[in-house]
């Protein structure tokens, strides 16, 4: 049971009534003890910055005077400011283009790693590696210096002749070695993806098989509609997560976002207005606004699994 | 020669037919799956080498002198150069060992943090019935998958009212208070797999919760505390964001952000000493994955399965 199952499991279906019998209540002393700390973090640090940062989107504040009501300013701010509107697009094309491209990856190599393949734990290591390294400032360093001017990839391409551009410097690229760093980490949803495809029938395969389905064909009949939860999970949790993206943008332009705010991501926009110029109020509404556009992507994601994702129970 | 090769023998749990000479007939779709085996193998070894190569090319450019790191694609080196560390160890204000241990102590206290207080939590989220829990539940679900950056700007505010900004207490302290909902929800699943029957024996003996908690079900979530352990390593470690954010003092920067100082926007900045000070910053990570990729490969693909 993945964490998003465990949440529709949830969720009450209409017209049904819960009775509540007397033992369901029966450890509320001992409940109250184990999650003291868990209490304490979900109101203290959770919830209450939460509805905090909502008040401030309404505000002017700049951390040494008192937060200053302004209603829908920020708003209004927010409409006008092109810097933002090409975060957002930024964000969405990183979004929209990684994540995708990422699963697809880490699905064609997990089912290249047939299961019982000979050397499958040393692949399975190797290439799961990256997804541990790559969020870490070090590869976002590597990551400048192998797309830049001279960098490795360069270097590579002047072998044939070629002299490449600085991939991080050219306003055309430098998303794209965003995506690439993405890419590189497919490591984590592979080994679950492994571990799903180990969960398939074997008799669903040799049932097609002896009925004459191609391989094409029971990849696609058998394969994803049976993966389809996981790759589900996988979309959600990786589009959330990308959302978020700082570290890598932040290293490789140096906290600009540049060259002209091709690596503007909203996380970074919302990091400079808020400890750049100090502007909380604005970065709390730049904040909210992140929060419900991720949102939305999950609302829509899960609108739409009705449609692909297949649940066999 | 010719003798030893005969009296090679193949292991006996391969078939006969695997070890046929090459000239003997054989079918079509077996040589078509021998050539697409072969076909696999290397098409995943240039694979695995594509991904490793640039951090390969980082650790051979580190032992290399600063002119010949670029415009350098290959692996080989022809001098041995470690000055690349020395140099890039006290390049900062502080020596880079200040900042391993700054982020030492706080991977250290965000694992004690999350061990205890998420253990707790787990158990009474798999074993205990009380009211409110589904909200509750729900409610920790939903943390985890909430922006950390729609909570940052009121943490700050706080944390700099209570003089918490530049010490460690705004890294570690939230650790304690269970705020990973990932590993609550790691150490659930894993509690629900433990045999009821187990506690239900040791309430008959008149084992309370804390009895319950600590002496049966602890122990055997071990493999679940080592799993949320080293992921809580790896990424406190390479945690950048709030390190950025909470601790802006040269002398309390962590290891993420110290490294980050090499980039120097306006001057000439020290390639070798930055390769080599990302490889030092790698090694822990590594080591980790070494040693608890059991754990890692578990964990992920238990709560990731369907």
């Amino acid at each position: 049971m993945s964490a998003l199952n465990e949440l529709r499991a949830l969720k009450v279906p209409k017209g049904t009534k819960r009775i509540r019998d007397k033992s369901d209540t029966r450890d509320n002393k001992a409940a109250a003890v184990f999650l003291l700390p868990w209490l304490i973090g979900f109101f203290a640090i959770t919830l209450g910055p939460m509805v905090a940062s909502l008040y401030l989107s309404f505000t002017d504040y700049n951390l040494l005077q008192n937060p200053n009501f302004t209603g829908l300013t920020n708003i209004e701010r927010m409409l006008q400011d092109s810097d933002l509107g090409s975060s957002l697009i930024v964000t969405l094309v990183y979004v929209v283009i990684s994540v995708p491209l990422q699963l697809i990856v880490a699905l064609a190599i997990a089912v290249l790693l047939d299961r019982g393949m000979r050397g499958l734990s040393f692949y399975r290591s190797v290439l799961y590696l990256p997804s541990l390294l790559g969020g870490s400032v070090a590869i976002a360093v590597l990551w400048r210096l192998v797309f830049g001017g001279e960098g490795l990839l360069n270097a590579f391409l002047a072998l044939f002749g070629i002299h490449g551009p600085s991939w991080i410097g050219s306003p055309n690229t430098a998303l794209g070695t965003l995506i690439i760093l993405h890419v590189w980490t497919f490591g984590a949803p592979m080994v679950i993806f492994l571990a799903g495809l180990r969960q398939i029938p074997r008799e669903l395969y040799e049932a097609a098989s002896t009925d004459g389905a191609t391989r094409w064909r029971q990849f696609r009949s058998i394969t994803v509609p049976m993966l389809s939860p996981i790759v589900f999970f996988n979309l959600v949790l990786g589009i959330i997560g990308a959302f978020q993206s700082f570290t890598q943008a932040y290293v490789i332009s140096n906290g600009s976002g540049g060259p002209t705010n091709s690596t503007l991501f909203i996380t970074l926009y919302l990091y400079q207005k808020a400890f750049g110029s100090l502007q909380m109020g604005y970065a709390s509404a730049i904040a909210w606004l992140l929060l419900l556009i991720v949102g939305a992507a999950t609302a829509i994601n899960f609108w739409a699994s009705k449609y692909w994702v297949f649940y066999d129970d | 020669m010719t003798d030893q090769q005969t009296i090679q023998r193949p292991p006996l749990s391969v078939p006969a037919v695997a070890i046929r000479p090459a000239r003997a007939p054989r079918d079509a779709a077996s040589r078509r799956r021998r050539v697409w085996s072969v076909l696999r193998h290397v098409l995943l070894i240039v694979l695995c080498l594509v991904m490793l190569y640039p951090v390969l090319w980082m650790v051979a450019s580190s032992l290399r002198p600063n002119g010949y790191i670029f415009n350098n694609p290959s692996l080989v080196l022809n001098t041995f150069e470690v000055q690349n560390y020395t140099r890039g160890w006290d390049a900062l204000q502080a020596p880079f060992s200040t900042y391993l241990a700054n982020s030492a102590i706080i991977v250290i206290g965000a694992i004690l943090g999350n061990l205890i207080s998420c253990s707790l939590a787990a158990y009474a989220f798999a074993r205990l019935r009380f009211r409110f829990k589904r909200l509750a539940f729900g409610a920790m679900l939903v943390t985890m998958m909430l922006p950390i950056q729609v909570l940052i700007i009121p943490q700050y505010v706080i944390y700099a009212q209570l003089g918490w900004i530049n010490t460690f207490v705004p890294l570690i302290l939230p650790k304690f208070l269970a705020t990973d909902g990932f590993f609550i929800f790691l150490m659930v699943q894993f509690i629900r797999g433990i045999p009821k029957e187990l506690d239900e024996a040791a309430r008959i003996d008149g084992a309370g919760h804390a009895r319950i908690f600590l002496q049966i079900i602890l122990p055997l979530m071990k493999p679940a505390l080592a799993t949320a352990a080293i992921f809580t390593f790896i990424w406190t470690w390479n945690d950048f964001f709030s390190q950025l954010i909470f601790v802006t003092a040269p002398d309390k920067y962590t290891a993420s952000v110290a490294l980050r100082q090499f980039v120097d926007p306006t001057g000439q900045s020290d390639f070798g000493a930055l390769f080599a000070m990302s490889v030092v910053t790698l090694v822990p990570v590594f080591l980790a994955f070494l040693f608890g990729q059991r754990f890692l490969l578990r964990g992920i693909a238990t709560t990731g399965g369907k």
